[in-house]
């Protein structure tokens, strides 16, 4: 996924005689500037406050009875093993919550990487107006999630504009309020909304494909869509790869949307995610083990997929 | 043949600038009208017929100007925090030599691919409980205090200039805090306003974190309040979306200007190489 970039030429040439003289009692054990560590401490601790401490925490919590007490109490929290997990893996509206999140990657990450792709092309082609596209383009994506959900509300909605444009083939119950709609609904709009963003990965990718490789497919006689496919999607791979997967992860955070558009994950839990239900249940309900064993089990499984995406979309490289 | 398909490239990216571009002109048209009017001919209403009345109606509700500036300190607390201690860590990772600098780089790309759902229980216990820093500004900003996008982005800013500037500093004797102080930040301008712009995105329009640690309302960022009006409101009210699109423009407005202005500092070529490391 990651790109590699020219490390930093100091690492393999020689030193500066000014650099090494003044620090040389240190650089056995600090490298050669060790001041460089302590300019670093700040974000080190800060990675390690918010970031690796709480990880361990999370999983530490989803083993343990934990419940919220006055801070400085001194209250036993037993080990319970995989209590929380059973409980877990037994409840229905998790289990929903699990199904839900499939079907809204399954939508999701497919349209997100062909609609930004073909997007991103386009719009690397054309020089007029470039400005003015790219801009619109990512409009959605700086917006609040809170102020676009309002819209989309009033757009969807029973009596709302586009279900007066489809007229007969508007569903019914409409989209936010009818099961089998409600998940979908809220794919789409993720997908609207994270688009701009994906686009941009994807011109970045564009802009370094070799205009050899054009020519070469020129020559040979190839259309555009043949060109399209044999030499703009291959050579983009590296940023397909990481669009699935940070598509997949911004997919499995979802909460904002099932809390806000569908009211809280309905109709009946139709369009819950987990999140939201580890909200409800480590929050509202006060049971932080069982949301930090949903937490651990949504890791383990966007890890899973994300391997799996890696095998089949990376192709054969690393 | 090659006009033809350049009319279809224009026509195709049209329709995609108006799918993006329509729901924010109707989130003001709306926000303007007095009474919605769902019909198609609403999305083009008598300019006679628009009035202010609905941000007045959403201002009675939850104190936008408050809740403006409790979006403005969250997001100005992490711009401060990213941009102070980025660029301390970006110096350090692109220039300096030192041991574990490779890990820390690795531990910059990682921590963004790591899910804030499995953070989310740990932290609140941690912050709201154990701290004590609920409903305050500092809990709110302590867990996007330094954007790890932005280390990437500074890191990679400090590697494509040349080598020698610093090496000079350093053979004129100036120490390494020195150097970085009257050498590195001077030239640092160009790349600080995309990083403010990357920064921005996250806390502005966060809704889950400060949703979680602000219960009092006069504490709470704009996108909580409006959130909880819509999710009260939406139920019981007869006809709440005029003032819910009010306080819907007044949200997405600072951010959508800001970006007007400053489009230019936010291209692929600042994002692709901040998110890849």
């Amino acid at each position: 996924m990651t790109v590699v970039h020219a490390e930093p030429r100091a690492g393999d040439a020689d030193p500066s005689p000014a650099r090494r003289g003044r620090s040389s009692r240190w650089s056995g054990i600090l490298g050669r500037n060790p001041s460089g560590l302590l300019f670093s401490a700040p974000y080190l601790a800060f990675v390690a406050v918010v970031f690796a401490f709480p990880l361990g925490f999370a999983v530490w919590i989803s083993f343990h009875d934990y419940f919220f007490a006055a801070p400085g109490a001194d209250v036993d929290r037993p080990f319970v093993g995989l209590d929380n997990y059973t409980n877990v893996l037994s409840d229905p509206d998790v289990r929903r919550s699990f199904l839900n999140i499939g079907i809204f990657l399954i939508i999701n990450v497919p349209l997100t990487v062909v609609l930004s792709l073909v997007l991103a092309t386009l719009l690397n082609q054309v020089v007029r107006g470039r400005v003015f596209l790219r801009v619109s383009f990512y409009v959605p994506y700086v917006t609040a999630s809170v102020a676009i959900v309002s819209v989309w509300l009033f757009l969807f909605s029973g009596d709302g504009l586009v279900n007066e444009v489809l007229g007969p083939l508007a569903p019914d119950p409409p989209w936010l309020i009818n099961s089998f709609w409600a998940m979908p609904s809220i794919a789409f709009f993720v997908t609207w909304k994270q688009l701009g963003f994906y686009i941009l990965l994807y011109l970045a990718a564009l802009q370094n494909v070799p205009r050899e490789l054009y020519e070469a497919a020129a020559t040979d006689g190839a259309g555009r869509l043949r060109t399209f496919w044999s030499v703009t999607v291959p050579a983009v791979r590296p940023a397909t790869v990481l669009v699935v997967l940070l598509s997949t992860i911004i997919g499995a955070n979802l909460f904002t949307e099932p809390y806000l558009l569908t009211g809280g994950g309905g109709p009946n839990g139709a369009s819950a995610s987990p999140v939201l239900i580890m909200y409800q249940r480590g929050i509202e309900q006060g049971t932080p083990g069982v949301a930090a064993a949903i937490g651990v089990i949504l890791v383990v499984l966007v890890l899973l997929v994300a391997w799996l995406q890696r095998r089949f979309v990376g192709g054969g490289e690393s | 043949m090659t006009r033809r398909v350049s009319v279809l490239r224009y026509v195709v990216l049209g329709i995609g600038a108006l799918a993006f571009l329509f729901p924010f002109y109707y989130m003001v048209i709306g926000s303007l009208q007095p009474e919605p009017d769902r019909t198609p001919a609403g999305a083009f209403p008598d300019p006679s017929n628009l009035t202010l009345d609905n941000y007045a109606a959403i201002d009675d509700r939850i104190d936008l100007f408050q809740g403006l500036v409790n979006s403005g300190i969250f997001t100005g607390g992490v711009i401060l925090g990213t941009v102070v201690f980025g660029v301390l860590a970006g110096y350090a990772l692109a220039v300096l030599q030192w041991r574990g600098r490779g890990m820390t780089f690795a531990l910059a790309v990682l921590v963004q691919v790591v899910p804030f759902q499995l953070l989310m229980i740990p932290l609140y216990v941690l912050i709201a409980r154990d701290y004590g820093l609920a409903d305050s500004y500092l809990g709110m900003i302590l867990p996007f205090a330094i954007n790890s996008t932005a280390v990437i982005v500074f890191r990679q800013y400090f590697l494509q200039l040349p080598r020698e500037l610093f090496d000079a500093a350093a053979v004129d004797g100036a120490g390494d805090l020195r150097t970085l102080w009257s050498v590195a930040l001077p030239l640092v301008r160009p790349v600080l306003l995309t990083v403010v712009l990357i920064t921005f995105i996250g806390p502005w329009n966060e809704f889950l974190w400060p949703f979680l640690i602000t219960k009092e309302q006069s504490m709470q960022p704009l996108a909580v309040s409006l959130a909880n009006y819509i999710s009260n409101v939406a139920a019981s009210a007869a006809n709440p979306f005029g003032a819910m699109l009010a306080g819907a423009v007044v949200l997405a407005a600072p951010a959508v200007v800001l970006f007007l202005l400053f489009q230019r500092y936010f291209t692929s070529t600042n994002i692709g190489s901040g998110v890849k490391g």
